[in-house]
């Protein structure tokens, strides 16, 4: 493959980015890398299975290979900065997954191959209606499965669960 | 009821026992990730925040039925013999041990009768979890889903309409699930298929490690396999695919140990019973030895080369033949020297037990017996 720059040089450093949300792989020659100010050590590092920090690095890192830009205020309840949270690999709150929803959203989509939470659905004290419904949809579904796999015990707890669910509706 | 400060004793051990597949399998834990609303998590937390964290979570888990009679500890008021039982127990994470700013807030709630229970202001608010012996992934799931259904009724949860449920690392976010097997596998690392299943392994999303969980290194062929993702699947097709994917390894395990019987048999031989030649008659024993050593042991046990020991007893030899479980045991802490000769001492006990209880001459497999275990070493 040839370098997407100069397109003579074999194409030595692939990176791959996200911007605005959308994958995007670069490849160059390690002398026009250099001039993008890539280095050949990173950029393999992110082209492979990159562990979480050296991700999180490389959306702090300056130049054309960042994808999301800064959050520009920190988190209004725990006050943790788009900064810190690349530099821990951890947000501080349950409120950051709110104020940075969209880079998390690409993060998250990167990290799992999807955004969209497709396991049990959590109830609080102020869910509606259509929740309860959904929640119990999904337990049936999952009591159905349970019945399937002749996993009795589970589907006899699925029973209950559903049983106290719509009695209380 | 819970208790405080209960005696470590014997909790948290049930495990050992084994379950099905139990001379591949050690052991199978299912951890759900779970905050609390309206706290920070405890990364950002200060000590107060943290301290209320945990009064919540032990008020809860005083009304949470699969927790009655079980115990809750903090980890502040333990000594650090006692701390480091409970992660060589795998109970707790070292990370829960990280010294912090004033108290730290780190506690356990652990079941009365088995090894169900909630790490308290780890990385998240709470890490509910399940370790049962043996590969049994969907048992281990039902007791954590019952706990968090218990929990997350008492204490208002975060959680996210997409995201789900909400943690301080974004790799556990949604399920916050992370199911895993300790499998042991010597006929894959002697045949040299290890890489091509981890390759597999890594291939199918899921991932794997030492002993001791991320960062660990793989000692006496020991991996943990564990899910990578958490988010955008179900809990049961998580498990179901950990599960499916290890009966796979168990496979080709198998497979592997056969073709040692029978294109090596005797070098397999060999090596099964220098293991527990060295195990029997060592004077001084290094922990990592010691684990490489049991890995052959128990490759004989599962290829019927030994007759003694049980499972149950290398079970109960990894755990106990650690540090802490030995410092516990003499009463004192113990230099690495000294470490060293009480765990010999300790493993030979065993293994002579076992020993008399199945008959099996000790040491050699074939007849007359040599006595291994020779007269007292004066000290």
């Amino acid at each position: 493959m040839l370098c997407e720059d100069c397109r003579e040089r074999e194409a030595e450093v692939h990176l791959t980015s996200i911007e605005a949300e959308e994958m995007r792989s670069v490849h160059l020659c390690v002398g026009c890398a250099n001039q993008r100010g890539i280095s050949a050590e990173t950029a393999e590092t992110v082209a492979g299975a990159p562990p979480l920090a050296d991700f999180l690095a490389q959306l702090g890192s300056s130049g054309p290979q960042t994808p999301i830009p800064d959050a520009s205020e920190p988190c209004p309840f725990c006050g943790i900065s788009a900064a810190d949270f690349r530099k821990a690999g951890r947000v501080g709150c349950s409120q950051c997954y709110v104020h940075f929803e969209t880079q998390l959203r690409g993060l998250l989509r990167r990290i799992h191959g999807s955004s969209q939470h497709a396991g049990k659905l959590y109830l609080s004290e102020a869910s509606d209606i259509t929740d309860r419904l959904g929640r119990i949809s999904s337990m049936r579904r999952r009591l159905k499965r349970a019945i399937e796999t002749e996993d009795f015990e589970t589907a006899a707890e699925l029973r209950d669960r559903i049983h106290a669910m719509e009695t209380r509706e | 009821m819970i208790q405080d400060a209960a005696p470590l004793d014997e909790r948290g051990l049930d495990w050992i026992r084994g379950g099905g597949e139990a001379e591949i399998v050690l052991s199978s834990r299912v951890r759900v990730a779970r905050n609390l609303q309206g706290f920070p998590f405890p990364g950002r937390a200060g000590a107060e925040e943290r301290a209320d964290v945990v009064e919540r979570v032990r008020a809860a888990a005083e009304h949470a039925e699969s927790m009655d009679g079980g115990f809750f500890w903090e980890v502040d008021s333990l000594d650090t013999v006692d701390r480091e039982i409970l992660v060589e127990r795998h109970l707790i994470s070292r990370d829960l041990l990280a010294p912090r700013r004033g108290p730290s807030g780190a506690a356990l709630v652990l079941a009365r009768e088995s090894c169900c229970g909630v790490m308290v202001n780890e990385e998240d608010h709470l890490r509910l979890q399940a370790l049962v012996g043996g590969l049994a992934l969907e048992s281990a799931w039902r007791q954590v889903d019952r706990l968090d259904e218990e929990i997350g009724a008492l204490l208002p949860l975060a959680y996210h309409h997409q995201f789900g449920f909400l943690t301080a690392c974004p790799t556990n976010v949604g399920t916050g699930l992370r199911a895993s097997v300790l499998i042991h596998i010597p006929g894959l690392v002697l045949t040299k298929e290890i890489s091509k299943v981890l390759e597999g392994i890594s291939q199918v999303g899921l991932t794997y490690r030492g002993l001791y969980g991320e960062g660990s290194e793989v000692v006496g062929n020991f991996f943990q396999i564990s899910n990578q993702t958490t988010l955008g699947k179900t809990e049961e097709d998580l498990i179901d695919h950990l599960g499916r994917v290890t009966g796979k390894v168990i496979d080709y395990e198998r497979g592997a140990r056969s073709v040692l019987l029978t294109e090596a048999p005797s070098v397999l031989e060999d090596k099964v019973w220098r293991a527990y030649g060295i195990l029997r008659a060592a004077r001084s024993l290094g922990l990592e030895e010691m684990m490489n050593l049991l890995s052959g042991v128990r490759l004989g046990v599962s290829l019927k080369l030994l007759k003694s020991p049980r499972v149950e007893t290398l079970n109960e030899i990894l755990v106990r033949g650690q540090l802490a479980h030995l410092e516990r045991a003499a009463g004192a802490r113990l230099s690495e020297h000294e470490a060293d000769v009480c765990r010999a001492t300790y493993v030979r006990d065993k293994l002579a037990k076992d020993e008399r209880d199945a008959g099996q001459a000790p040491a050699d497999g074939t007849s007359d017996a040599t006595v291994v275990d020779g007269p007292p070493s004066g000290g």
